[in-house]
């Protein structure tokens, strides 16, 4: 059965939540350009659109109508050729409309399986609980039979556990669509050992359809986007508890600076601490707690998340996609002070001179040095980072220091994840950091080689 | 050639800040004044240059699509806004889609002419921004021919017709060329519009201006033979001039040399439905021009100041063609060699004309006017520069469409 037959039926499960409604998205209009091709007249196109929660699901309709709409006005020049042949439509806003119309027209919320037996994809987007999807995966395979395709967006169990649990023989792919899918162009495509070649040649095919650029990785819990973001936590925390003890920081001040740190020094959009807050306490907890659980010999748990996590500092964000307060309170999205549990609140930037003092404990950051936001449309960035590195290796500062071990320690997990099978080569693991987290550079790079021998010396 | 039964005189220019992307004070999403804000704001700075609002004794408001960018139509009656006493007075709105303000300089001169008034409040106005920018396009495709033109039209409709111009100049004459002079163009403009406070790009800080304009252009997304930096903005603001016989600006209290006069106008307007008869041409601009300097007596060589139709870069370059200041096919390399600029030939859209003054369409005629008759009385609200004694005339141009509904006008210091 080819992706054209397939993309007539669709479902997605869980559909309602975060992830499942920008896939939604994503498909409705996708299904909606197949059936607006002059050949497929006669085809009926359906996308089950499954959530158990009555009340997210009547919200995603709205919600689908404004992305639609904002993604219809976004390729309007190509929309007018969908369209050539209507000769009601003629301003672009009658062709905006019709596009809207034509997307919702395939799409069948529901909070039960009853209808979705033809469906020949299934696209997993549920919370991340393993019984619960092998539970649901089970009633949908019961129901959609043998020939029908899945694709799971769990951020870390591992595929073939799910493939196992539910007994569908290779019919599974991880499919990890980063937050959020309509806007993220990093899709990550997990096959097992059993998975169907022919399942992964369909994925590949629907991501270049979806404008997404895949980058394959093995079955491994947390695969390479979170198996670098993890234990790029891991150093993070540790270092604040290290920070602590040597030189006599409050939790506060050393998690102030490894987040400034992570964000000026190392070049990248946030600092480690916001994008924990960004991704939410919970959900990392999670993912920490799935990968001790799948992966032999490596214990991912951290003592400050589970002690936030306790004092309800959470972090995630709001349904307008703004950022809730987590280890970071945010003013107009940025960090303006951090969450002191021996306080039970927030510790302000903006109070007193202590963040001055810590910046001065740093030191002057090295010369050469931009933010991330100037060189990230910048031609001439990799000459520019090669200066500022350059520089940083050769800078004496404490903030310098910490900064050649953050680089130094992010590198040995970009080559572990290579040595441990998680990913082909260093080019893919290079390519979902700078892709999914839009690190300006990967982890694997020449500017760790000048740090190695400057490091150690804590 | 008909000549001008008498003097007349224009004076009290005013235009209100350029409001759009690129101003400072600009957000998308938060609330910005209207049409009445902008029409009061332009009328009431014109009537301040006078001794009393009472003295005017018409108005005529040009604007093009108000029905649709702010659901609003009969305009005329909005002037009375501005003063009351202009309440229950022959007030008019004419509209020739974005050469509307030109049409309402014409019409303030004829009311003049005829001796039914001795002085005329001209307002010319435009609020865009109501609407994202996909949907202005549709409304603006309204300068085109909806019937003939609109279905099979580009999504930017507009920005898609002058690609088609630059496109069929740049096989004629070269494409590294024009695109070239079309960059110097942009960059030109940005660099005026940062001598003038009101301007749309008066913040604008991009380091290579001509690098900008020299970005690729991309079919895919917008048009294949122009870029952003080629087109005017989406605007929202006005200007206002008062028109006056000798006796009307004594009856106002303007002293004579507070005014310009104006000494010829063409006026040509072409078919609608039908597509250029040559894309490397504006003849209509060029005939529009040609009765203005012919009524006028005076030829390009007389022209110390011009105030340019840039809607696009592309149609800006080739109006120095269509007004005869260069050949055809010589208008990129006089403007690479610097001749448009404030110290140049013909200093050319000294306040940043459309592309960067900002191009609120239906009043961007009157907005002209205002600007010429602000620098030959030494007043400008951008950079002010020394009028050639040998050339003192000012000319404009205001078009409209496809370069479909044409106005030029010559004005010199009033003697
Ligand atoms: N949030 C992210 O940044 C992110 C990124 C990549 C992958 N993921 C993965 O995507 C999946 C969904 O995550 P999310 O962040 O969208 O979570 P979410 O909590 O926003 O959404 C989960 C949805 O599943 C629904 N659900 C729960 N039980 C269900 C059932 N029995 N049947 C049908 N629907 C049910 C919930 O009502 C909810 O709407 C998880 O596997 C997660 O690991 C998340």
């Amino acid at each position: 059965m080819d992706l054209d037959t397939r993309l007539e039926n669709v479902a997605v499960l869980g559909a309602a939540g975060k992830m499942g409604s920008g896939i939604a998205l994503l498909l409705a209009q996708e299904m909606a350009r197949e059936k607006l091709k002059a050949g497929n007249k006669d085809r009926t196109y359906v996308l089950h659109l499954i959530d158990i929660n009555q009340e997210s699901l009547t919200g995603l309709l709205g919600y689908l109508r404004v992305q639609l709409t904002k993604a219809a006005e976004k390729s309007i020049v190509s929309l007018r050729e969908v369209y050539a042949d209507r000769d009601d439509l003629i301003e672009n806003y009658d062709v905006i409309a019709a596009f809207v119309e034509d997307s919702l027209s395939v799409v069948r919320p529901s909070t039960t399986l009853d209808s979705i037996g033809g469906s020949k994809l299934v696209f997993e987007a549920i919370i991340e609980n393993l019984p619960i999807k092998l539970d649901v995966l089970k009633k949908v395979d019961s129901i959609c039979g043998p020939d029908a395709y899945y694709l799971t967006n769990t951020s870390s169990i591992p595929i073939h556990v799910i493939d196992e649990g539910v007994g569908l023989k290779g019919r599974i792919i991880g499919y990890h669509f980063y937050n959020p899918p309509a806007v993220q162009k990093l899709l990550e495509l997990i096959s097992t050992k059993s998975t169907e070649p022919e399942v992964v040649a369909m994925g590949g095919e629907l991501a270049k359809r979806l404008r997404k650029k895949v980058f394959p990785a093995n079955d491994i819990a947390g695969f390479i986007g979170n198996g670098h973001f993890m234990r790029d936590i891991l150093h993070a925390t540790a270092e604040v508890k290290r920070l602590m003890a040597d030189e006599g920081m409050t939790e506060p001040e050393a998690i102030y600076v490894m987040n400034k740190v992570s964000q000026d020094l190392l070049v990248r959009p946030m600092g480690i601490f916001q994008l924990i807050d960004y991704v939410g306490v919970d959900v990392c907890r999670f993912i920490m707690h799935v990968m001790t659980e799948h992966i032999e010999g490596e214990r991912l748990e951290d003592e400050i998340l589970n002690k936030m996590a306790k004092a309800g500092v959470l972090g995630g964000q709001f349904a307008s996609g703004a950022q809730k307060d987590g280890i970071l309170k945010y003013d107009g999205g940025r960090p303006a002070g951090v969450y002191d549990l021996s306080k039970g609140g927030y510790a302000l930037f903006a109070d007193g001179d202590w963040v001055a003092l810590l910046d001065e404990k740093l030191g002057a950051p090295p010369a050469g040095i931009a933010p991330w936001r100037a060189l990230l449309m910048d031609a001439g960035k990799s000459s520019k980072l090669k200066t500022y590195f350059d520089a940083l290796a050769a800078t004496d500062t404490m903030g310098a220091g910490l900064a050649r071990e953050y680089l130094v320690r992010s590198q040995e997990i970009g080559a572990k994840l290579v040595a441990d099978g998680v990913a082909d080569s260093a080019d893919v693991v290079n390519g979902v950091l700078t892709n999914g987290f839009y690190h300006l550079y990967g982890p694997i790079n020449e500017y760790a080689e000048l740090m190695t021998d400057k490091v150690g010396g804590k | 050639m008909k000549k001008l039964t008498k003097p007349v005189y224009v004076t009290a220019g005013y235009n209100t800040v350029s409001l759009g992307s690129g101003r400072k004070e600009f957000h998308p999403k938060k609330p910005r004044p209207g049409l009445e804000h902008y029409i009061k704001e332009a009328g009431q700075g014109a009537l301040a240059q006078v001794n009393d609002p009472a003295n005017v004794d018409e108005g005529v408001i040009s604007n093009f699509m108000a029905a649709r960018f702010n659901r609003q139509g009969n305009l005329a009656a909005l002037m009375p806004m501005i003063d009351r006493k202009l309440e229950y007075k022959p007030l008019i709105r004419v509209e020739g889609a974005c050469g509307s303000g030109g049409l309402g300089l014409v019409t303030a001169t004829k009311a003049v002419l005829s001796g039914m008034a001795d002085s005329v409040l001209a307002v010319g106005v435009e609020v865009q921004n109501s609407v994202k920018a996909v949907y202005g396009a549709d409304i603006l495709a309204g300068a085109g021919h909806f019937a003939t033109q609109r279905k099979e039209g580009h999504a930017y409709f507009f920005p898609a017709k002058f690609s088609d111009r630059s496109c069929a100049t740049q096989a004629e004459f070269g494409a590294e060329k024009t695109r070239k002079g079309m960059a110097r163009w942009y960059e030109r403009a940005i660099l005026n519009a940062r001598q003038c406070p009101k301007a749309q790009e008066y913040h604008n800080s991009i380091d290579d201006l001509y690098a900008a304009g020299m970005s690729p252009c991309n079919a895919n997304a917008f048009c294949g033979h122009i870029n952003v930096y080629d087109c005017s903005k989406v605007s929202d603001g006005a200007s206002a001039v008062v028109f006056a016989s000798e006796d009307g600006l004594a009856k106002l209290g303007v002293d004579k040399k507070d005014a310009v006069e104006l000494v010829g106008y063409g006026q040509v307007v072409a078919d609608i439905s039908k597509d250029p008869e040559d894309q490397t041409k504006l003849t209509t601009s060029a005939r529009a021009v040609a009765n203005a300097m012919e009524m006028a007596g005076v030829t390009s060589k007389d022209i110390g100041m011009l105030e340019v139709h840039d809607c696009f870069t592309i149609g800006g370059m080739l109006s120095l063609e269509a007004a005869g200041f260069c050949g055809y096919g010589e208008s990129p390399d006089f403007v690479i060699d610097g001749k448009t600029a404030p110290d140049g030939e013909v200093p050319t859209n000294l306040s940043g004309g459309l592309i960067g003054y900002g191009h609120y369409t239906g009043g961007t005629g009157v907005r002209q006017a205002a600007d010429i008759a602000m620098q030959f009385t030494g007043k400008p609200d951008g950079q002010k520069i020394e009028i050639d004694s040998s050339k003192p005339y000012g000319l404009m141009i205001s078009m409209g469409g496809n370069d479909r509904t044409v106005v030029s006008c010559v004005f010199r210091k009033a003697q």
